[in-house]
């Protein structure tokens, strides 16, 4: 090993230091006594007893996780058919939605956010949890169907083409063919969606009515209101379960590509 | 058979093309027509059209003022990302190889997919007074003052670094990895140094990573909102929270999409001015 590499190797080091020391302090200050997170560290499960009787954050975590497997189910399927049309069947119109896919990853979210609460206020479409279902997957499906479209294009369309000459028609080419080859990118991409709605604050945060909340709307108004032991102890679940998530999603798609 | 398959494309799209135009394109619209009202249509009190919104962030200098502070905080927050993650990703795509490659990108990635939120509240827990750091500090040296710098401008800058430093370090990563090995060594074997090799040849073909990521971070550290609220205490008025009280506290939606299609107005401004330049710098490649 060079000089030259050691040195990266420190810095690469000191960058995940700061990178990880943040979330490695607050994840134990969720496991000390003290409730106003003084040291010394004694250690003590408190907390997350106490979280466990926390009504309003299990609710709040409910709607999260079913917001999220909604949204995924939905994202996806709507994803996979833009991906299948703009890769496979080239039609009129295809340009108009893929600069139509810009606006949800360009745009400020605040922006966004705000656009949908006057829109959903005055045309009757309302706040609440549907609200929030229509903004996460406006806000996944650009990136579903870029994942899928990216799988679609690594494959040649012959096998496409040979089940279609003999004789089977789209939807058992769809079903038969298309599916299992391009299945890896659909489970990432549908992973992708997931972590999107579940980590997703500020739609919820403006289209949230009083009493309906996700986790992160949740934490937020905690936040503000004094911080709390019992807001460690529900971030670090949430980190566990996101990371842990990230982990199978790198086993479908692999990061940097082989070289 | 043509026209067939041109029905089924249709068919596929519709449904996402629906979704958008609901999602995006109407609210959109509906809140640059919001920023053309009077005041809040409420009641029986018709509003009219005016340009009084738009005037007010002309006329007000506490507009332009905070308007200045969220560029100047996209400013930092970008440069510092730039400055940090450019030099990670170099050492990482150069420098580093194979399965340690690997794992060290799926580490810079990984919290990067947990809650922003969270990851903004635990650098409360490092940075205030009495916090980690502080304690850290005391323990080494007793009687040393405190120095929490919870609920200042460089918390902010601090905070959104440490959130948006990922995308950094990934797309530099992206454009630096898929340079050609082949074109370093031929430079080396003309007798280029280091460093023009460098300058030459690496850091021009890694541009287009280098913009994107400079992008993927403005934008969003432009029009934030939250982590200034949890992080900056009294320096936490910035453009983004002055829109967020126009719909959550003060009620003039009028005021507020105003506000958001000026900031959205002066981001696009910027990138324009900086395309040329940029064009003719990634046309090298």
């Amino acid at each position: 090993m060079s000089l030259r590499s050691a040195a990266g190797s420190l810095y690469l080091g000191l960058i995940l230091v700061f990178i990880y020391l943040p979330i490695v302090i607050m994840m134990v200050m969720g496991f000390n006594e003290s409730s106003s997170y003084e040291l010394p560290f004694r250690f003590s499960l408190a907390w997350y007893e106490q979280l466990a009787g926390n009504e309003t954050l299990w609710r709040a975590g409910r709607n999260s996780v079913l917001l999220a497997l909604a949204s995924t189910v939905i994202t996806t399927v709507i994803g996979t058919m833009a991906a299948l049309a703009l890769s496979r069947y080239r039609v009129r119109g295809h340009a108009v939605l893929q600069i139509l896919l810009f606006p949800p990853m360009a745009v400020p979210w605040l922006i966004l956010a705000t656009s949908m609460l006057i829109f959903f206020y005055y045309s009757g479409i309302g706040r609440g949890l549907h609200a929030m279902l229509l903004a996460h997957v406006a806000l996944s499906l650009p990136y579903v169907i870029i994942v899928v479209g990216a799988r679609l294009q690594s494959f040649a369309q012959d096998l496409e083409e040979a089940a279609a000459t003999l004789g089977a028609n789209p939807m058992q080419t769809f079903f038969r063919v298309t599916l299992p080859m391009i299945a890896p990118g659909v489970a990432a991409a549908a992973l992708f969606a997931f972590g999107i709605s579940f980590d997703q604050f500020v739609t919820s945060y403006f289209l949230s009515p009083p009493g309906v909340t996700t986790l992160p709307v949740e934490i937020y108004a905690s936040i503000r209101k004094g911080f709390t032991p019992e807001i460690n102890a529900i971030s670090t679940i949430i980190i566990v379960f996101s990371m842990l998530l990230l982990v199978v999603v790198s086993r479908f798609y692999r990061f940097g590509g082989a070289k | 058979m043509k026209l067939k398959r041109e029905w089924i494309g249709l068919g596929l799209t519709a449904p996402a093309y629906a979704w958008l135009c609901v999602t995006v394109i109407l609210p959109l619209a509906m809140m640059l027509y919001f920023s053309f009202l009077s005041k809040m249509p409420m009641g029986n009190a018709e509003p009219a059209f005016s340009l009084r919104q738009y005037m007010a962030f002309f006329q007000k200098d506490f507009y332009r003022f905070l308007a200045w502070r969220s560029l100047m905080l996209g400013f930092h927050v970008t440069l510092f990302c730039v400055l940090i993650g450019y030099p990670a990703a170099f050492v990482l795509a150069r420098l580093v190889k194979g399965r340690w490659r690997e794992a060290i990108l799926l580490l810079v990635v990984l919290p990067f997919w947990s809650n922003a939120l969270i990851r903004i509240f635990a650098w409360t827990m490092v940075l205030r007074t009495d916090g980690i750091v502080d304690q850290m500090l005391h323990f080494i040296l007793p009687g040393a003052p405190s120095i929490g710098i919870l609920y200042s401008y460089p918390a902010i800058v601090i905070g959104l670094v440490h959130s948006f430093l990922p995308y950094m370090i990934l797309t530099c990563y992206i454009s630096l990895q898929a340079i050609d090995d082949t074109l370093v060594e031929a430079g080396q074997a003309l007798g280029a140094s280091n460093l023009t090799v460098f300058r030459r040849i690496i850091l021009p073909l890694s541009l287009p990573g280098l913009f994107v990521g400079v992008v993927l971070i403005f934008v969003p550290v432009v029009g934030a909102f939250m982590e200034p609220r949890i992080l900056g205490g009294r320096q936490s008025i910035m453009l983004g929270t002055v829109i967020e009280d126009q719909f959550t506290e003060v009620f003039n939606w009028p005021l507020g999409a105003a506000l958001s299609f000026t900031l959205l107005a002066i981001v696009s401004l910027i990138f324009l001015a900086a395309y040329p330049l940029l064009k003719n710098r990634l046309k090298v490649s």
